[in-house]
């Protein structure tokens, strides 16, 4: 019994932290990422302009004191422009990312849990749409039905939807072949309950991580559709659509042009490198 | 053994870090000191986490990658190691000190052909041509007993069988002639019939060439085929360095002494079956038929692994069955509970139907059977504290939940010896036999009167093994649980089993009481299988004939599994024209076993 | 491999060396990606056509007159049922005749025809660019992982992997073509009569595209190539004393060969999508911008068409992929 005394005493323990383990490159695209949230949320309340007036006759004038980002290509504040295109470029890549999100974590556990028939019939559809290039599967889907918001979220969703399929049936099978699964399996768990309470669990970092990763990919394509004219109509307005408008622009260098095309990268790319800066949760190998 | 010459290979004060990033160093190797001398082989035995490796490493000038060598002297002949530019490291290893890996499936480029790199070494080194090369590795292949010496250089390592591969990795090591030869663990992965052959050839060539080797394990028995001298590690520290000889027979450090208590079968534990007449069996199988892939016109599956199996469990009584890899045992476990379908045969439990599949199986029925995996690491749910998951078969079987399911948890954890404060600990936070011990609680919160043990003791220390060993008696005497002990390990067998079960290739070729192990005749199998465990004294390996190990190494093929009896190839009196034709009958012998053979029991008595 | 289970470690599983595994393998995903090119064609045909409403409405729009509705349903063979319409376009399809635009009246295989000559150009010129150069990073970055230089990259990729292509694109005019003057801002294939010419009138959109795709197939490269890093043969092949060199190049590269092979194919399948911007911001004469303007002019079956090839192209470049990866894995050429 001495043996047995020794093994219980002797408990490696190990940092759970607290914190969420981030670098400080993460903490501070962490911070830009809930900043732009929030600017998306109340920005029109602090927006200096209405948004759509023209306030000056100075077209794509530079930065000023009483327009900081400068004016665009009507003469309209861009500060206040951005500001309410926030709204468009977040509010259409949120439920677009959260539907792909949503359907291809549905599908992936449905696949990997249910197998055989189902689990093939919905891989080849998947595969089916993973050999659309996205910018080109939504300019069909444009062509044909317009660019409503609607029809964009639905868009983005469905074309993301495979991706995240992919990955969460991976990872779902990976975890079913795990013993745990298999115990819960002869204790007669129904599968249900077993993906509810086994394998779900499991797999939220890689789903969060998934999301993030969708949501930039959704943010670049409703951008490089905006550009190409296809996007959002006006009066209206995404940060992509910003910069078409204003390219006039661009001859002058005017921040009209600039600053929504800086905004998209920001946003995209602190959602990257936040990413990036989660802690992966492998130890290390020792001998 | 410390001579006044200044020894050949000398280490004093190594001491290695580990770093994971950001978290502060951990110490793993703590001062070490030895010294080998010319033609000697020094072994570092120790458990896993011991420092067993990093230290062999060591001798190399190689840490590895989140490891650093942060003091010492290493020096090897006349080279200071530790010194070496990076660029003097790369002409010296390989050429001065050479290492044996110890999964060489793993260590062989899969793309490349073996012969090239066996000869790799020399090459890099400019030490011979290649035609010289090669010469010289067909000639070790011979003298490390390879079959088809000429031919198996142009196979891919995906060709060659894991034993095998072990032998062509000593001949790389072999080839540039070098001081030192570092052994880390080349068996272990090995099938213990596989294993015999291995060991042979590698102490022959030792002997021929009178190399000075540094052998790296954690099993005594094997090391003491081979060593001269050990150095006992724990923790990253020395705790004892001796002649294997003294070792063996009059270890000081009270580590060793637990070591040797370890590896030495204790069948204290056992205690005598429980009086098994009146009860009937909790579990009896027969004609048990079970593989994988849909199944042919037959009713046979595509792949079977099993083939008509029969057994009885009593009450609190334990049957052991062993076996080799890809013998079955597994899958057997699989199937009782009901995770792979049986395709033919009868389970009844208690003396009513066990349905073959879990889903049709009552609430009561599924509460009887529980299994235990044999890696504790990826049996329990990392998502889960150890409270949670000891919770969920107590709500799922018995409803409980609140107060009552946390008190039952800590009732459960207690009869596995844990303390409570593990309870809000995750798996990741506990030690190996820690995880195994709060498996066995899942599976005895259910309050189970069989208990399905896969390996469970396997992946686990020695010395951790045999207290897990003894809890299972334990349990066993105290809740009168019954158990199916599925091992691989004679020694594990003998320890605990009232009945034993041999099985080779999906068949049972021998069953009986536990004596049936120890007392001839047997089935040639059941020899084999026996005669191949190394035994804890040095002359072992000496005895075994040389006509046997060619039988054990020759391993089961695919052709093998189609044959009546499967075991005719490797089987040294298997007769031609019966036992390739006919299947074996099952008959009873005299010690109260039943063998499957054709051949009779005084024939089997003279031959063994 | 269900039978591995049988036979495992103990025994050899050996199977006289046979090339028919290969090329059964080869031929099988040959044909599952034919099988996914005809599930594409009924998905591009689906979402143009078979639309709630009437497709010569959405097409000429509300202020249609009745008898232009009239003649563009018989055009489109609007009477005919659905799946008898999309088999007729299917063989058309297969007889690279597939219709005409309903803009200028013309064989959509002329508009096609010459468009897709000058993307494949842009597209070849692109790759020739950024597979050398994201070999070269991915695997340094790779075998000098955890140093400054893998830092740099990564923080670099990561933050270029985020930029969407047409801010590339305008920062590149911005400077090259507005400030510095060095190249055109807008490109004509036409222009390039001398070597000098091509090379400027390409610089900018083959630059942009190439900034576009690169950071992603270097990261791939280097993921796949840090996981054969990872394995026990390359410890025992520095063990053996190789030099780093041949360490890479004799026992790294040809068992990451077929991951390298897939993060290539991968990354220029974004090398699909980045086209369509780019193509557009130079206004660049090629099959996307051909797409693009058939959307905005709701010309449905010049649509289909482009969007079939750009789903071949997709399919192609996924096959080569598994198709070098089957033929670089020994345990698959010699069994």
């Amino acid at each position: 019994m001495s043996a047995a005394q020794r093994t219980a005493v002797v408990a490696p323990v190990r940092r759970r932290s607290v914190t969420l383990g981030l670098s400080a490159t993460g903490c501070v695209a962490a911070l830009v990422v809930i900043a732009l949230l929030v600017l998306a949320v109340i920005g029109p309340m602090l927006a200096p302009y209405p948004p759509g007036a023209i306030v000056t006759d100075d077209l794509f004038g530079p930065m000023s004191r009483a327009h900081l980002f400068g004016t665009d290509y009507l003469g309209r504040d861009m500060l206040s422009r951005i500001l309410e295109s926030a709204r468009y470029t977040l509010g259409i890549a949120l439920p677009a990312a959260a539907l792909a999100s949503l359907t291809g974590t549905s599908l992936g556990m449905l696949a990997a849990s249910a197998g055989g028939l189902t689990d093939a019939a919905l891989s080849r559809a998947m595969d089916t749409l993973i050999c659309f290039p996205s910018i080109i599967f939504s300019l069909v889907v444009v062509a044909a039905c317009g660019s409503s918001v609607t029809v964009l979220i639905l868009t983005a969703g469905v074309i993301y939807t495979p991706g995240c399929f992919r990955i969460v049936r991976s990872i779902a099978t990976d975890i079913s072949a795990k013993d745990f699964v298999h115990a819960a399996r002869a204790r007669g768990e129904r599968s249900p309950a077993i993906v509810l309470e086994e394998i779900l669990p499991n797999m939220v970092a890689p789903i969060l991580t998934d999301f993030g990763l969708r949501f930039v990919f959704i943010v670049l394509l409703l951008s490089s559709l905006s550009f190409l004219g296809l996007g959002i109509q006006p009066p209206y307005s995404d940060w992509g659509g910003l910069v078409r408008e204003n390219l006039d622009g661009l001859s002058s260098g005017a921040p009209a042009v600039l600053i929504p095309a800086i905004c998209i990268a920001v946003l995209t790319v602190s959602i990257n490198l936040l990413i990036d800066s989660l802690p992966s949760r492998k130890g290390a190998r020792r001998g | 053994m410390d001579d006044a010459a200044a020894p050949y290979v000398e280490v004093s004060g190594l001491c290695v870090v580990g770093r994971e990033d950001g978290a502060a160093p951990v110490p793993i190797i703590i001062d070490l000191n030895f010294a080998i001398a010319r033609g000697e082989v020094l072994a570092l035995i120790g458990e896993s986490g011991s420092g067993k490796t990093t230290a062999a490493l060591a001798l190399m000038g190689y840490a590895r990658r989140g490891c650093s060598i942060t003091a010492g002297h290493v020096r090897v002949g006349i080279t200071d190691v530790l010194a070496l530019p990076p660029h003097g490291l790369t002409a010296y290893r390989g050429r001065n000190v050479t290492y044996v890996a110890q999964s060489a499936a793993a260590s062989f480029n899969p793309s490349q052909r073996i012969m090239s790199q066996v000869i790799e070494p020399a090459l890099v080194h400019g030490l011979m041509s290649r035609g010289e090369a090669e010469d010289k590795a067909r000639m070790l292949f011979r003298a490390l007993a390879l079959p088809d010496p000429e031919g198996v250089g142009s196979r891919y390592p995906h060709q060659v069988s894991g034993g095998q591969l072990q032998r062509l990795m000593a001949a790389m090591a072999l080839i540039t002639g070098p001081d030192l030869v570092i052994l880390d663990e080349p068996t272990t992965a090995l099938d213990v019939t596989t294993q015999i052959e291995v060991l042979w050839a590698f102490r022959n060539v030792v002997r021929q060439l009178h190399t000075t080797a540094v052998y790296v394990s954690h099993d005594l028995p094997v090391v003491a085929q081979l060593a001269d001298r050990v150095v006992v590690l724990h923790g990253g520290k020395e705790q004892e360095t001796a002649p294997i000889a003294t070792i063996l027979h009059e270890a000081e450090h009270p580590y060793t002494r637990s070591l040797l208590a370890a590896a030495k079968p204790s069948s204290k534990v056992a205690s005598t079956p429980v009086a098994a007449d009146a009860k009937r069996d909790v579990l009896a199988i027969s004609g048990l038929v079970a593989g994988y892939g849909g199944l042919d016109a037959q009713g046979m599956p595509r792949f079977p692994v099993l083939h008509d199996i029969g057994f009885g469990i009593g009450p609190g009584s334990v049957l052991g069955v062993i076996g080799e890899s890809g013998c079955g045992k597994s899958t057997l476990a699989q199937v009782i509970a009901g995770l792979l379908p049986a395709a033919h045969g009868t389970m009844l439990l208690d003396g009513r139907e066990l349905p073959r599949r879990v889903a049709e199986r009552t609430p009561e029925q599924l509460q009887a059977v529980q299994i235990v995996f044999q890696m504790a690491d990826v049996a329990l749910n990392p998502a889960r504290t150890v409270a949670g998951i000891l919770a969920r078969p107590l709500k799922f079987y018995h409803g409980m939940r609140g107060a009552a399911a946390r008190r039952r948890v800590a009732e459960l954890l207690d009869m596995v010896h844990l303390s409570l404060q593990l309870a809000e600990r995750y798996p990741d936070e506990l030690s190996g036999g820690q995880k195994q011990r709060v498996n066995l609680a899942r599976a005895l919160a259910a309050e189970p009167k069989l208990i399905l043990c896969d390996e469970v003791t396997s992946a686990l220390d020695t010395i951790v093994a045999a207290a897990v060993l003894e809890l299972l008696a334990e349990l066993r005497r105290e809740l009168g649980v019954a158990l199916m002990f599925i091992s691989h390990d004679l020694s594990t067998i003998r320890a605990i089993c009232d009945q034993v079960m041999v099985l080779y290739a999906g068949r049972a070729v021998e069953a009986g009481p536990r004596a049936t192990l120890e007392s001839k005749p047997m089935h040639p199998y059941t020899e084999l299988l026996l005669a191949s465990v190394p035994e804890l004294r040095t002359d072992w390996l000496d005895g075994i004939e040389r006509a046997a190990l060619e039988e054990a190494s020759a391993g089961l093929t695919m052709e093998d599994l189609h044959r009546p009896c499967p075991f005719f190839r490797r089987c040294p009196v298997h007769l031609p024209g019966l036992c390739d034709v006919q299947p074996p009958p099952v008959q009873r012998l005299s010690k109260g076993a039943a063998i499957a053979c054709h051949r009779t029991e005084d024939e089997l008595r003279q031959a063994q | 491999m269900a039978d591995a289970s049988a036979a495992t470690g103990s025994g050899t599983i050996r199977v006289s060396a046979s090339h028919s595994v290969v090329l059964g393998l080869i031929l099988r995903r040959t044909g599952l990606s034919l099988l996914l090119l005809l599930t594409v064609s009924i998905v591009v045909f689906a979402g143009t056509e078979l639309l709630p409403g009437d497709v010569a409405q959405i097409v000429l729009g509300q202020s249609a007159t009745p008898d232009a509705l009239a003649g563009l349903r018989l055009t489109l063979h609007l009477d005919q049922p659905a799946w008898h319409r999309y088999f007729t376009w299917l063989f058309g399809l297969l007889t690279l005749n597939p219709g005409e635009s309903l803009v200028n009246n013309m064989p959509v295989a002329d508009l096609v025809g010459g468009r897709l000559g000058n993307s494949l150009l842009l597209a070849s010129l692109t790759t020739l660019v950024t597979v050398p150069l994201a070999l070269l990073i991915g695997i340094t970055a790779a075998v000098w992982r955890g140093s400054p230089y893998d830092r740099t990259v990564n923080l670099l990729t990561v933050a270029a992997v985020s930029v969407p292509e047409f801010l590339f694109a305008t920062s590149a005019v911005l400077i090259f073509a507005v400030h510095l003057h060095w190249l055109p801002a807008l490109s004509y294939a036409a222009d390039a009569d001398s070597f000098s010419g091509l090379l400027r009138s390409f610089a900018l959109p083959v630059g942009t595209l190439a900034v576009a795709i690169f950071p992603q197939m270097a990261r791939m490269t280097r993921a796949a190539l840090i996981s054969t890093l990872g394995s026990s043969y390359i410890e025992m092949a520095v063990l053996k004393g190789v030099r780093p060199v041949r360490l890479i190049l004799r026992h790294a590269l040809p068992n990451a060969l077929g991951p390298i092979a897939n993060a290539i194919a991968l990354s220029l399948s974004f090398l699909l999508g980045g086209i369509v911007v780019v193509e557009s911001v130079f206004n660049y004469p090629g099959l996307a911008k051909l797409m693009v303007d058939a959307v905005s002019t709701r010309d449905m079956p010049l649509v289909q068409a482009c969007a079939m090839i750009f789903c071949s192209g997709y399919l192609l470049l996924v096959l080569t992929a598994d198709i070098v990866a089957i033929l670089s894995n020994p345990r698959l050429r010699y069994r």
